[in-house]
């Protein structure tokens, strides 16, 4: 909405090649999930304790890295975007991590998580859909 | 509830400091030039981006708080609803720091997000 008050003039005059921050941030939130997944994956076969046990665990290693990509799409998209409209889609990880969790690990899903992924999904297409204007 | 007040605090805390960190990153962010290479070099001296590496380490500290904070015996449908008012933070923040206008949009998404975030605590017992 405001967004072009705060670029400078040097960016209006790029502005057919303006990002989508709130893509963005979506894809980062894919990445935030598969990181947790992989850690997770990583913590559950972690034989030795210490630096060096962490550091030769492959998912483990695995999932940092996702997440310092994830942490780059998300400077990305804060660059061109506002902050209080795109901070809150980070949420998206939760239901990410639900549905990932529960194909994987066969975790538990019950009404609570379902209607809990129903709200913030709605919530992050409202967000999404006022700040496309 | 069988939670410690100490793991809530724990939590609070954390997202607190990730709040904040989204601020730092946002402003450093703002200083990033074009092209990945050029992430932690600023426009303006002192050229190095002290405010995303700032905004990086809070996140890394924030995450370190929040696992101790669930740690057993804390229960995620006590402490989520905790993880979720970091987001109403960050709103106060964007207002305050760079001026974004909160709109009603805005109040409505983060809303059905901060009712969702409760709901899936809740089904994580």
């Amino acid at each position: 909405m405001l967004n072009a008050a705060v670029t400078d003039s040097a960016q209006i005059s790029e502005k057919p090649a303006r990002r989508q921050p709130v893509g963005l941030v979506f894809c980062c939130t894919i990445l935030g999930a598969a990181a947790q997944i992989l850690m997770k994956t990583g913590a559950n076969q972690m034989t030795q304790p210490g630096l060096l046990g962490m550091v030769t665990n492959l998912p483990l290693m695995g999932g940092y890295c996702l997440y310092g990509i994830s942490t780059l799409l998300l400077v990305l998209a804060l660059k061109d975007g506002e902050l209080s409209l795109l901070y809150p889609v980070i949420a998206l990880t939760y239901v990410w991590v639900t549905v990932l969790s529960f194909l994987i690990f066969h975790d538990s899903i019950n009404p609570w998580k379902l209607a809990g992924i129903v709200l913030i999904v709605s919530g992050v297409t409202v967000l999404g859909k006022g700040g496309r204007r | 509830m069988k939670t410690p007040v100490s793991h809530m605090l724990l939590v609070l805390f954390a997202s607190f400091i990730g709040s904040f960190g989204g601020v730092f990153l946002k402003s450093g962010a703002e200083q990033v030039r074009e092209g990945w290479v050029y992430l932690f070099i600023s426009r303006k001296p002192p050229f190095f981006n002290w405010r995303l590496a700032t905004g990086v380490g809070m996140f890394l500290l924030s995450s370190y708080f929040f696992v101790l904070g669930i740690r057993p015996p804390g229960e995620l449908s006590v402490l989520y609803p905790m993880v979720s008012l970091g987001y109403i933070f960050t709103l106060l923040w964007a207002r305050i720091f760079f001026k974004e206008p909160l709109t009603r949009v805005k109040f409505f998404g983060l809303f059905l997000i901060v009712v969702g975030v409760v709901f899936v605590g809740m089904g994580s017992k």
